[in-house]
């Protein structure tokens, strides 16, 4: 008899869904009803997600699925951040004429896909959470239907993500076919010595999912799905799937191929400093905040995958404290743009800030807390960051990725400190409108204060990691 | 435990900048009495912490440690007869640049003096801190308040300034930030204390020295990467150009001495020739640079380059001499840079000009104001009976010992010195009075009376009676020297 008990979060999310669904078909004008209560369903999620934390390794369904602290924790942060996100993007959405009921549903059900991307621990299932998670993107990207830049991206992240969970299954294949197993474990007692085709099929694999965390060289869809995605769906786009991509790649990598090591290091180190780089200088030219923030992205998503490269629990600890940070900062930042609004109309252009702190004292404060975050500047949490990065990728004696990283975060600095310009030294323009939701100012204000008392206690947030031990 | 002093005295200028946060901004009076009070607190602490530091021991005293990172970092703060100046000299100069905003600052004046106070943190931070982790966040840390003085304070190139400053300093740090990593990997700790003790593989020193000194010489600033100091200078108002010159300039100074020369001494016995060339460019180059300038600040920017070009040939000197006149030079360059900053502060609120040849016969209207330009001018060239000239003096004998050709050089550098120092003072205070504005010049109010007369009052009675100073560092520099004559004997013998 299969433990159904520990799965309840999924369940309890695939009911929801349904049940949301329902009630959408056949009540008129619930689109609020279905937000509203779809944030309070990701709340309940979290508490039985977090509530069902077993104390030793689960395997299910014949050890296609586990349950373990790492992936309760991964579980709980994307939980979380989805409610975040879904609560400060509540006015922007309504605005903009994108509450419809199937807006929340999609969310969540690509929350549930993500949720089975973290526990997977079978090629099969994985590629049935990513999918499910990209389909629901897919069709979220698009949803401004009448925004001809909302139906380009749209399009575009569908086909260039289609080329690549094309790549990607072809990648399973190899490695079904060298190993004869899709379960991770089975792979790892089946693959015999290092061959060929399996070292493809891992590479295939690192493919897909670096399109998905948009690492260089498979970034390319990553600034216009930004751009011309609704903003509610860019956030979406910025912290979450890169969340679960980014553990499919620990599970990946540390599980069934950990003593290939030597072989896929080359590639994930190839990804980070391209993307460390890349993500630093094509940010300095851009004009439009979301533009940027893509790029800012990409390169935050080199320094967590610089963590990935090194090969130790550290790493791995130290790549996920990363993201943690990386996610409150983007929240706050998505917090600020939410918040550039004048007469119901959002501005997303870099001009758009020029003088913010004469009219707004508080937000560009807290904007310039988050910009200096995201430089990695000290005392700020965004440094921290970087420096537990660096110092698992030191301990390793991996001096150059160190040092190329450093001074991607010199050039980084540049276009962050431009913004911090244009807000505080440049003419003031109109005033924005002040009549946020409650919610958007709450979550600004908690995480930039986050980010700048973090260095206060450290602990506090490196405690989570600290029993994670895959290796 | 004993009452945290190092901590408290850390701490409460932020906690002053958070107090003056929740002041409403038309308080104006409010928010400059509120920062006043803080900054002399804190000066009359550090005050109260020279008295009752023991000037016989050369270990660290007031020692605080605590966990602060699990497994990783311990907080670590204590100070020691170097640090200790650093500190009063911080505190001194704090309060003066809070009483001088009265003319130079119009708009944000509130956020202003919470970025000085929260400056006053950062760097009494920096001469705290004992352990190199804790060292680099207050140094960096520094970059940020700083980076906003001179960009929305500033004048017209500010923008340009305060980039350029920011990307300079950044670009110098995070090779060190690389180094300060790597020894915690070599030696199992980033506690200086354990690190003097442990010592640090000779063959890493080399590299880890370069590392250490990218980011001092950016800061310090050193010959090639000078050119920031100028714009920054130049373009950041009066209390941010007195803060830069008086104490930012030295937490590098100080980081030579304290990590560059304390954990590498091989490397830095093996860098000292490289080190006096860059030195002796700094001294002479800058010199001939600052003489064409007709820019007051600027001036005096290229002399605070050639000043610590002074310093750091006394640091390498590894000689008693040669490092208690670097030391000095410091304390003394803080102090009267500060004064040439605040002087030009008064005529440029009055004129908005910074341009020499705009001045000219400013003895006839501000009598007193010439009066005490005159002290500052002597001191920086070296007159005895200034600190300025004790520092040099020192510098230049220690120098003597170790090499005689480059003594000869840098002496020349004091030439230079005088001649532009002087030649600025007579363009600017004695002639005709040509430029009909400066007929309407009123003499300097009771608040700057005040600044300038305690910073000339300082510099004279410090220049005859250094003592004060010198007890208090002795001992300290003398055990690091031979601590570090030590460490280098002891490698020979292994080597041999």
């Amino acid at each position: 008899m299969i433990n159904l008990f520990y799965i309840s979060t999924e369940i309890f999310l695939s009911l929801s869904i349904l049940s949301l669904l329902l009630i959408g078909v056949f009540k008129k004008k619930s689109e609020s009803f279905i937000y509203n209560f779809s944030c309070i369903i990701l709340l309940v999620g979290l508490a039985i997600n977090i509530n069902l934390n077993p104390q030793s390794p689960i395997d299910l369904f014949n050890n296609s699925y586990k349950i373990n602290y790492f992936t309760t924790l991964i579980k709980s942060v994307i939980l979380i951040s989805a409610f975040l996100v879904m609560l400060c993007s509540l006015n922007y959405v309504k605005q903009n004429d994108i509450l419809k009921i199937e807006y929340p549903i999609l969310i969540l059900s690509s929350i549930l896909g993500m949720l089975v991307m973290v526990s997977s621990n079978d090629l099969i299932v994985f590629y049935v959470g990513l999918e499910l998670q990209s389909l629901s993107l897919y069709v979220l990207a698009a949803f401004k239907r009448d925004d001809i830049f909302s139906s380009e991206s749209g399009l575009k992240y569908f086909i260039l993500s289609a080329l690549s969970s094309g790549l990607l299954l072809y990648g399973c294949s190899l490695i079904y076919g060298f190993s004869s197993s899709t379960n991770f474990d089975l792979i790892y007692q089946n693959k015999e010595s290092i061959e060929y085709g399996i070292i493809f099929g891992i590479v295939f694999i690192l493919v897909g999912l670096a399109f998905k965390i948009t690492a260089v060289p498979f970034h390319m869809w990553a600034p216009d799905v930004y751009d011309g995605s609704p903003t509610s769906v860019t956030v979406i786009f910025a912290i979450l799937p890169k969340i679960a991509a980014l553990t499919v790649f620990i599970n990946f990598l540390y599980g069934p191929f950990l003593e290939m090591f030597d072989q896929w290091q080359a590639v994930i180190i190839f990804l980070s400093i391209g993307s460390m780089v890349f993500g630093a200088v094509a940010a300095i030219g851009q004009k439009k905040l979301k533009r940027l923030i893509a790029y800012s992205s990409i390169s935050h998503m080199g320094f967590a995958l610089a963590g990935l490269s090194v090969g130790t629990n550290e790493g791995i600890q130290n790549s996920i404290i990363y993201l943690i940070i990386y996610l409150i900062m983007n929240i706050a930042f998505f917090c600020c743009l939410f918040m550039l609004k004048r007469e119901n109309q959002y501005f997303d252009k870099v001009e758009d800030l020029s003088g913010l702190s004469k009219n707004h004292p508080l937000l560009s404060l807290s904007m310039m807390i988050i910009l200096f975050s995201l430089a990695g500047i000290p005392p700020l949490a965004g440094f921290f960051a970087k420096f537990y990065i660096f110092t698992a990728v030191i301990e390793q004696s991996m001096y150059f990725l160190a040092i190329v990283g450093l001074l991607s975060t010199v050039i980084a600095a540049f276009y962050y400190i431009r913004l911090i310009k244009i807000m505080y030294f440049d003419e003031q323009k109109e005033k924005y409108d002040l009549n946020h939701s409650l919610g958007l100012k709450m979550i600004l204000m908690i995480s930039s204060t986050i980010i700048l008392i973090y260095f206060v206690n450290p602990n506090i947030i490196n405690n989570f990691v600290s029993d994670i031990t895959l290796i | 435990m004993n009452f945290p002093i190092i901590s408290s005295l850390i701490l409460l200028p932020s906690i002053g900048a958070l107090f003056l946060f929740f002041i409403n901004s038309k308080n104006i009076t409010g928010i400059k009495y509120v920062s006043l009070f803080v900054s002399i607190i804190n000066f009359l602490i550090s005050i109260y912490l020279w008295f009752i530091f023991d000037q016989s021991s050369s270990e660290f005293q007031f020692v605080e440690s605590r966990v602060w990172i699990k497994d990783f970092i311990n907080y670590k703060v204590g100070i020691d007869g170097i640090s200790i100046l650093f500190i009063i000299l911080t505190t001194f100069i704090i309060p003066l640049c809070i009483l001088s905003v009265n003319s130079s600052i119009k708009n944000r004046l509130k956020e202003f003096l919470i970025a000085i106070l929260l400056m006053e943190t950062l760097m009494i931070g920096v001469f705290c801190s004992l352990d190199l982790v804790i060292f680099y966040l207050f140094f960096e840390g520094g970059l940020i308040p700083m980076f906003l003085i001179i960009g929305i304070w500033g004048g017209e190139r500010r923008v340009y300034s305060a980039f350029k400053f920011f990307l300079f300093t950044l670009l110098g740090s995070v090779l060190m930030l690389i180094a300060v990593i790597s020894i915690y990997w070599i030696a199992g700790t980033t506690d200086i204390e354990e690190l003097y003790k442990l010592g640090i593989d000779p063959k890493y020193q080399n590299l880890l020295w370069l590392a250490f000194f990218s980011s001092f010489a950016v800061k310090t600033p050193m010959w090639p990467v000078h050119t920031w100091l100028p714009d920054a200078h130049v373009e950041a108002p009066t209390a941010g150009s007195v803060l830069l010159a008086a104490i930012l300039l030295k937490m590098a100074g100080y980081g030579f001495i304290r990590f560059s020369i304390g954990l590498f001494p091989l490397a830095s016995e093996y860098f000292v020739p490289f080190i006096f060339v860059i030195s002796l460019i700094a001294i002479i180059y800058t010199s001939l640079v600052a003489l064409m300038q007709d820019d007051m600040k600027k001036l005096i920017a290229y002399s605070s380059v050639a000043h610590m070009g002074f310093v750091t040939l006394g640091l390498f000197t590894f000689t008693q001499q040669g490092v208690e006149g670097g030391i000095f030079q410091m304390i003394s360059h803080g102090i009267v840079s500060a004064a040439l900053f605040f002087s030009v502060g008064v005529v440029y609120d009055r004129t908005h000009s910074r341009r020499i040849n705009d001045y000219g016969g400013l003895v006839n209207v501000m009598p007193k104001y010439s009066i005490l330009l005159m002290v500052f001018t002597l001191g920086s060239l070296g007159l005895p009976g200034t600190t300025g000239f004790i520092g040099e003096f020192l510098i230049l004998m220690g120098t003597f010992k170790k090499s005689f050709l480059v003594a000869a050089i840098a002496s020349l550098g004091v030439i230079l010195g005088a001649a532009y120092m002087l030649w600025l003072y007579k363009r600017v205070v004695f002639g005709e009075l040509t430029n009909q504005k400066l007929l309407k010049m009123i003499d300097l109010n009771k608040v700057e009376l005040f600044i300038l007369t305690l910073l000339a009052l300082s510099i004279i009675f410090f220049g005859f009676y250094p003592d004060p100073f010198s007890n208090t560092y002795s001992v300290s520099v003398e055990n690091f020297l031979s601590e570090y004559n030590d460490k280098l004997n002891n490698y020979n013998l292994q080597n041999q």
